[in-house]
């Protein structure tokens, strides 16, 4: 039965990675399509629309109207969140119901039929893995989150799923590829490399703690994914707009429809300091239960130590944004760092590195 | 001064030096152009005291903070990459086996001890002072600036964030619609002041100034402080505390809470042993579970439990449970189940029958499935010493090549071996020996190996000859032993305190917004009255104009205006 159970589950896991496969391709066209239209000299705002140069006159941003697509989209999947739409919909903004086909037609404002559609597809990928994810945790009678394998599904689910949510507050749909890739590299390393049977928890990890302290700890990695994303194009924005200052030669044409890196840095510090006020209860609630397994609230193991240079790190990217002479770049090479130094301690310290959270079932 | 000077919130100093009509930050001279200083202001002379202003303003500065932060976060880094002697001592003993030539010269630079090293601890102290300095003063201003009014309504709101003007209907008395605002941004928290001047045109100008969000200072400085708090306080609780670990097994043995009774013992340096609370705690039972169905997982441990029976001064016997995750809480310590394994009990009798030895020997686990090496020492009632070397199966199986190997950790299927040895086993000598451990460099072999004799095999019950005629040996039951850790650290509920303290502190910091909003009324000649609303964010406040917008719907619909006429927001 467990067994059953589990397969069902990597049947799943294996449909969501396709769907985000898809997703990724979709966002990946959106970029594309933004690249096209800045260098045919349209304006292209941050949710893909596009209003030809000649046209501009005729702009118009409204409220948004239901549209078919959600339903079609989306109806197999799910009703959450979807049929009863609030004061905005998540995958339409602006703009009438006759442009959403994208059609050639001449108009004004023409909104990105492939943004929308890679939306839909993450939210699919999205329901598909949390049933899969379900599914292992019902398998196992316990929370999906006890090994790397485990790990690597339940954190890729919340990165997700935060995307998603902030995505119907802040326009970051931009970031899609992004997330749908780095989702789709950890999913597939860990399905090839970690894939392990279900096992009882281990007496270590018996305790509400490892329902808490874990599950915080993945929350804060996704918002500290989304914040390193925001801090990585802000850098690329930032050299953009002082490289390029007038000049039309740029690459990454599609950053042009992208927001200013001033905007950038404020949308990442603000997605970071949520991620860092996640972080910090993982190490107090980390101590908290190290003291109640191992007899001690600190004793500077491998992954404490790496849990604490983490913290520390962000610590300075807040103090380096209310430094002057470190706002802007230099904060947001910090905030990279120190989500370079998250995916180590999730990736290299559980693997290869000797120390008491060994629990990683390889 | 309230933060440091490069503090972003901080005026910019060359602002501020070129309006006191200073050098130009350039410092060529030809920038000054107002003529009033030109370039040829000279610095005056630093005093001793001038020095140590000039170096405590360089430690508390944001930048230093800053730098001595990321210095903190590198040097933590080696502590994960080398073995460190408090939390892997076997570890750091590998190394030197290892790594010969390196592991001196890392040892030198306390590499092995990185979290109590010079220069760590040198790099967070400072830190630490850095962050008294800076927060001692902001502690002082937010202090005068929790008592101070909010600050006069600008002339010219027009500049500021969300500006947002609404035109109310003659009738209007623009007094009570400032009264009418203040009441209404007091209930929202805010602190309010009303100013009240002649317009240019004669009508009357009222305002009110209001400022909310002290609290994300207030949080700041807790968060800091608590910080200072931890340190304090772990390093308090080091000092007074102790841990010590022992084996007991079932059946039998008793810890009695003296210093002699540990099998180690780690004090902290304020450690007196008065301060052991007499208790004593006998292991009645251990018990394991396993798994027995999961394919991957077969063997896996579901569950320790220790059941002691414990006994404090004075008072009657009880009984209580420990297991890995629920430490037992008594005398002022906690007792912790870190490990368990298996003690075989061995008797051994001379030839005439006459038991010289009798023990329940813990065993120390050598893989999942608990095969176990332990070591018998028989220094007296022989011709000569007797050493044996034992390996123990508790669910033994043979492999292809002959070898033993244990399939399963409950002992469903207890085998014993042992490898006999006689001679001197160095134990007359004074010098202290590991229970764990036997030098055979001195002793002869006499079962096992390359002597030709089988090592001597028993089940439970079993007893045998020694070779050589020496006596018996019998393998009479099999316990289960449980290493306990026995700790005590008095401050470690202040640590979770200010922990918590912290945690509070930086989301108030973080997530209340500071602002400044005001309302003007202006009243006009033909008795109608302009209002006007703006605010100013203090800080990270991405909801500003949003929510100056809101006073001003709710504040037009409280007093009965007309809607705007046009809003520039």
């Amino acid at each position: 039965m467990t067994q059953t159970i589990d397969e069902y589950s990597v049947f799943f896991l294996y449909a969501a990675m396709a769907v985000y496969a898809m997703a990724f391709i979709a966002f990946a066209l959106d970029l594309a399509r933004r690249s096209a239209q800045v260098g045919a000299g349209n304006r292209v705002g941050v949710d893909g629309s596009v209003t030809t140069a000649d046209e501009r006159v005729l702009e118009k941003v409204g409220a948004g109207a239901p549209l078919s697509v959600n339903g079609s989209a989306v109806g197999g999947g799910s009703a959450v969140g979807v049929s009863t739409p609030p004061r905005r919909s998540l995958f339409s903004r602006g703009g009438d119901p006759a442009s959403i086909d994208g059609g050639s037609g001449t108009g004004t404002t023409k909104r990105s039929l492939s943004l929308r559609l890679g939306v839909a597809f993450t939210l699919i990928g999205f329901l598909l893995e949390a049933t899969a994810d379900i599914l292992r945790g019902i398998a196992a009678a316990r929370v999906p989150w006890a090994n790397m394998y485990e790990f690597s599904m339940t954190g890729t689910v919340l990165i997700v799923g935060v995307f998603l949510v902030v995505i119907t507050r802040v326009d970051l749909r931009f970031l899609g590829t992004f997330i749908t890739g780095l989702v789709l590299i950890l999913l597939g390393i860990s399905t090839v490399n970690y894939y392990v049977g279900v096992s009882p928890l281990p007496p270590a990890l018996q305790s509400a703690w490892l329902v808490i302290h874990v599950f915080v700890a993945s929350l804060g990695t996704a918002f500290f994914a989304l914040g390193f994303a925001l801090s990585a194009i802000q850098l690329v924005q930032y050299r953009r707009e002082s490289i390029v200052e007038g000049a039309k030669f740029w690459r990454l044409k599609f950053m042009a429809s992208l927001p200013d890196s001033n905007r950038l840095e404020n949308l990442a510090y603000r997605v970071n300091i949520v991620g860092f006020v996640f972080w910090t209860f993982t190490l107090i609630a980390g101590a908290v239960w190290a003291e109640r397994a191992w007899g001690r609230y600190w004793g500077w193991d491998t992954k404490e130590v790496w849990t604490f240079i983490i913290w520390v790190i962000y610590a300075g990217y807040i103090h380096a944004r209310a430094t002057r002479g470190w706002r802007g770049s230099r904060s947001a090479v910090l905030a990279i760092i120190g989500f370079a130094a998250v995916l180590f301690n999730f990736g290299i310290v559980n693997v290869f590195f000797h120390g008491l959270h060994s629990y990683s079932g390889l | 001064m309230s933060r440091p000077s490069d503090h972003y919130d901080s005026p910019d100093p060359a602002l501020a030096e070129r309006s006191a009509g200073g050098r130009a930050t350039d410092g060529t001279g030809s920038g000054a152009t107002d003529g009033t200083a030109g370039g040829d202001i000279l610095q005056p002379k630093l005093g001793v005291v001038g020095w140590l202003r000039w170096f405590w303003r360089q430690l508390t500065s944001m930048r230093t903070a800053l730098f001595l932060l990321l210095l903190l976060a590198l040097a933590a880094v080696p502590g994960s990459l080398v073995p460190q002697r408090a939390a892997d001592p076997n570890g750091v003993t590998q190394y030197f086996v290892d790594n010969p030539d390196l592991a001196p010269v890392l040892d030198k630079v306390q590499a092995f001890d990185v979290y109590t090293s010079v220069w760590f601890s040198s790099i967070y102290l400072l830190l630490f002072i850095s962050l008294v300095g800076c927060v001692i003063p902001r502690a002082k201003h937010h202090f005068d600036a929790l008592r101070a009014k909010p600050p006069r309504t600008p002339a010219r709101l027009s500049r500021l964030a969300g500006f947002q003007q609404r035109e109310a209907g003659p009738g209007t008395n623009g007094a009570e619609a400032i009264e009418a605002a203040r009441a209404m941004l007091r209930r929202s928290g805010y602190r309010t002041v009303v100013f009240s001047a002649p317009g240019r045109n004669g009508g009357e100008v009222t305002s009110v100034s209001a400022e909310r969000g002290y609290a994300r200072e207030t949080g700041n400085l807790v968060f800091h402080a608590a910080l200072v708090g931890i340190l304090i306080t772990v390093g308090v609780g080091g000092g007074f505390g102790f841990s010590g670990q022992r084996v007991l097994v079932e059946n039998g043995q008793t810890f009695v809470n003296t210093l002699s009774a540990f099998d180690s013992f780690n004090p902290g340096r304020f450690f007196t042993e008065s301060s052991l609370t007499p208790y004593t705690m006998k292991l009645d039972q251990f018990s394991a579970t396993y798994e027995t169905k999961a394919d991957g997982a077969f063997g896996q441990p579901l569950d320790y439990n220790a059941q002691v029976t414990t006994q404090e001064q004075g008072g009657a016997e009880q009984q209580a449970d420990i297991k890995v995750n629920s430490p037992l809480r008594i005398g002022g310590t906690d007792v912790y189940l870190l490990g368990n394994g298996y003690a075989p009990t061995i008797t051994v009798k001379d030839p005439t029958g006459k038991v010289v030895f009798t023990d329940s020997i813990p065993f120390l686990p050598q893989d999942a499935s608990l095969t176990s090496v332990g070591v018998v020492k028989v220094p007296d009632g022989l011709t000569e010493q007797l050493g044996m070397i034992g390996f123990f199966y508790p669910t033994q199986a043979v492999s292809t090549t002959g070898a033993f190997y244990s399939t399963y950790p409950d002992d469903d299927y207890p085998v014993l071996t042992l490898n006999v040895y006689q001679g001197d086993l160095g134990l007359n000598g004074g010098t202290p020996t590991s229970v764990y451990s036997l030098d055979t460099d001195t002793l002869t072999q006499l079962t096992g190996g390359s002597t030709g004799t089988k090592s001597i095999e028993l089940k439970p019950g079993d007893s045998t000859e020694l070779p050589n005629g020496l006596g018996t040996v019998s393998f009479d039951k099999v316990s289960r032993f449980a290493s306990l850790d026995i700790h005590h650290d008095p401050t470690q509920g202040y640590v979770l305190l200010f922990a918590t303290l912290a945690l509070l502190g930086l989301l108030v910091s973080l997530f209340i917004p500071r602002r400044r909003v005001w309302v003007k009324a202006t009243e006009r000649d033909d008795g109608t009255v302009t209002l006007e609303y703006a605010g100013l964010a203090r800080g990270e406040d991405p909801r500003l104009v949003p929510a100056v917008a809101e006073i001003a719907d709710r504040h037009t619909k409280l007093i009965g205006s007309q809607p705007p006429p046009e809003s520039n927001a």
